[in-house]
């Protein structure tokens, strides 16, 4: 298991940036989770690591030792592709011996291995099948067993989850990251979906057209944003737009919101929907008080959404916990009042001039 | 009650429509296997007459036309050099369209499409032009080098190469384009360089695509007439210009043993191929 360092790494087509400046060091034995939407680099950051793709610029070290202008199969990382790639005229086990048959490990080394990594994935009595009789599920092990069983340096992980249903897919979060913690395995990890980087990850690295956004632990990432895309990408936020002035957010509408930071000119902030509180009456001494009217109610079981129109145009979303008394849920075209404490704002920045 | 009938009402409605284009659909495809069959059944029915002038209804059935075919050694020289330049033609067109396929599917250079396209031009151009030009292109040949081509082993193969090269070329290139090309990275991830890649991974999931190219490559060199009738020299026939030459005196049914004997060889052959290489999940 190694370190991974990645320096100033770049990938350029013609005038396309697919990934600028990544700067990155993982621990030995940490898992970090890629995180943006399609096309922001992840892939592209994964792939230049995995040797696939040949970097522009920057370096690839991986226990201390330079990496970059290595070819794939002469790198030691273990990926699990997206749609597993086994391959299909191959065993179970001959496609997780392939890795070590490449390498040359005697035969009744690697007959030993192949048990243990398919013992890993609880995959064993399926040793003698073929991919195409596997459901989606255990195909999935095996390209985890088969990137596992040569002990490569790092793991990677390209979308593993994607191709699963929803059910399987929260189990095999939990049985992927207590293996990786089991085995200390320094692991990088690509994904669109934000619930799972954040159930799997020690820290996520959030990317935006081809540059790092931010890297931070979940915490650090949903409370303190440092940008208006990692606000909204990392859990969810309503964006209030306006000029600062002495420490308060002045709406076109008129509101003036506290957001305990001083800045000026022009610029937005953004809210997490459960910070704000929403009661019937004006509450005495709340600060950012203010009156509203609830334009939709959409009830998801445990808690509910309820977007509540502020005066001077500004719509914010509320997230209520729901209480066993049914009549005194809110409906729409009811006149509330919200407030939060200026602490709570997520994220407040003026444009750059 | 009543909407319960009207849904099974409605039910039985969709239902008795898609009999309907069902039925349809199996007459068509069962016509369409008829009109295939027909042929190879009155060959195969004709080859078992006991006459020597087919004429209908048959006197009685016999086999000796079968040991006629097998006993004429015009015959049976002509199948051993037909099957001959057939697997060495099928044989060089393969060496030939591997390289070519993995180009055209994996390159981008100037020209693929016209390269693609060009390769089908056995296909296209009919046989007796391309049996033409390749006559006088070795006439040519011969007289510039001195080499010996015209009515030489040689040139038959050459010619039939030609043959074989679109239909190794497209089914090859059909499988390669199929191929989910993620399993090659996985091996080289796993530490297998391009090379061994391909051998261990890729061949085995194109391997159908070019046992069906070998399979209808060789039976497009076994079977033509056109282009061979250019190409061969005095006492050295293929078999189809020694079913042409024999009727041109004969029309006695020992032409159709021959023909249904052949299309054994080619069905044989290819279930035979089947069993091993899933061809038919190709073509």
């Amino acid at each position: 298991m190694a370190r991974i360092e990645l320096e100033n790494l770049s990938k350029a087509y013609g005038d396309f940036h697919a990934a600028q400046g990544i700067n990155l060091d993982i621990a030995d034995g940490e898992f970090i989770t890629l995180l943006g939407p399609s096309g922001c680099g992840k892939t592209t950051t994964l792939r230049m690591v995995a040797g696939f793709i040949e970097p522009t610029g920057g370096s690839i070290r991986i226990d201390g030792k330079d990496v970059t202008a290595r070819a794939p199969w002469e790198r030691s990382t273990g990926l699990v592709f997206q749609n597993y790639a086994l391959f299909p005229h191959m065993t179970v086990a001959q496609n997780v011996a392939f890795g070590l048959e490449m390498r040359k490990v005697p035969k009744a080394e690697t007959e030993e291995k192949v048990v243990s990594a398919l013992q890993l994935v609880r995959l064993d009595h399926l040793a003698d099948r073929y991919p195409r009789q596997l459901s989606g599920g255990q195909q999935q092990r095996v390209a985890l067993a088969r990137a596992l069983a040569f002990r490569p340096d790092v793991l990677l992980l390209d979308e593993p989850l994607s191709n699963l249903d929803a059910k399987l897919r929260t189990e095999v979060r939990l049985e992927i990251r207590s293996l990786q913690q089991r085995l200390g395995l320094t692991t990088i990890m690509v994904t669109h979906d934000q619930e799972e980087a954040l159930t799997m990850a020690d820290r996520l690295v959030v990317m935006n057209e081809g540059r790092i956004q931010q890297t931070g632990t979940q915490r650090e990432l949903y409370d303190r944003p440092a940008n208006a895309f990692v606000a909204s990408f990392v859990g969810r936020s309503t964006f209030i737009n306006g000029r600062f002035k002495d420490g308060l957010l002045v709406t076109d509408g008129g509101l003036e919101i506290a957001v305990g930071k001083r800045l000026s000119g022009s610029g937005m902030m953004a809210l997490r929907p459960e910070r704000v509180s929403v009661s019937s009456a004006p509450v005495d001494g709340a600060p950012n008080c203010f009156p509203g009217k609830v334009e939709f109610v959409s009830f998801l079981g445990g808690m509910t959404d309820v977007h509540i129109n502020l005066q001077g145009g500004d719509t914010i979303v509320a997230q209520i916990m729901n209480r066993e008394d049914e009549e005194a849920a809110l409906k729409r075209g009811d006149s509330v009042y919200v407030s939060w404490p200026p602490a709570t704002t997520v994220f407040a920045a003026a444009n750059a001039v | 009650m009543s909407t319960a009938e009207a849904s099974s009402g409605n039910r039985g409605g969709f239902l008795s429509r898609r009999r309907l284009g069902k039925w349809t659909l199996n007459t068509f495809a069962t016509a369409a296997f008829i009109f295939v069959l027909l042929p190879l059944i009155f060959v195969t029915w004709l080859s078992f007459y006991s006459q020597e002038i087919p004429s209908f209804p048959p006197d009685g059935y016999s086999t000796r036309w079968y040991s006629a075919a097998i006993g004429n050694s015009r015959f049976i020289d002509a199948f051993w050099l037909s099957l001959r330049v057939g697997v060495i033609a099928t044989l060089i067109g393969l060496a030939l369209a591997l390289p070519a396929a993995i180009a055209i599917t994996r390159f981008q250079f100037r020209g693929r499409t016209t390269v693609n396209n060009l390769m089908l031009m056995p296909l296209i151009v009919p046989g007796i032009v391309l049996g033409i030009a390749l006559y006088v292109f070795q006439v040519e040949t011969e007289i510039a080098t001195g080499i010996r081509m015209l009515s030489s082993p040689l040139g038959l193969i050459f010619g039939h190469t030609l043959l074989v090269i679109p239909w190794s070329v497209r089914l090859i290139t059909a499988s390669l384009i199929g191929f989910d090309r993620t399993q090659e990275e996985a091996a080289m991830n796993l530490g297998a360089t391009p090379f061994v890649a391909f051998r261990r991974v890729t061949m085995p999931a194109i391997l159908p695509g070019i046992v069906a190219g070998a399979m209808f490559g060789f039976v497009a060199s076994f079977g033509n007439l056109e282009l061979s009738l250019f190409l061969v020299g005095p006492g050295r026939t293929t078999l189809p210009i020694a079913i042409l030459q024999y009727l041109e005196w004969r029309i006695d049914p020992t032409i159709a043993a021959v023909s249904v004997l052949q299309i054994l060889i080619i069905v044989v052959a290819m279930l035979i191929t089947d069993r091993f290489v899933r061809i038919s999940r190709v073509v």
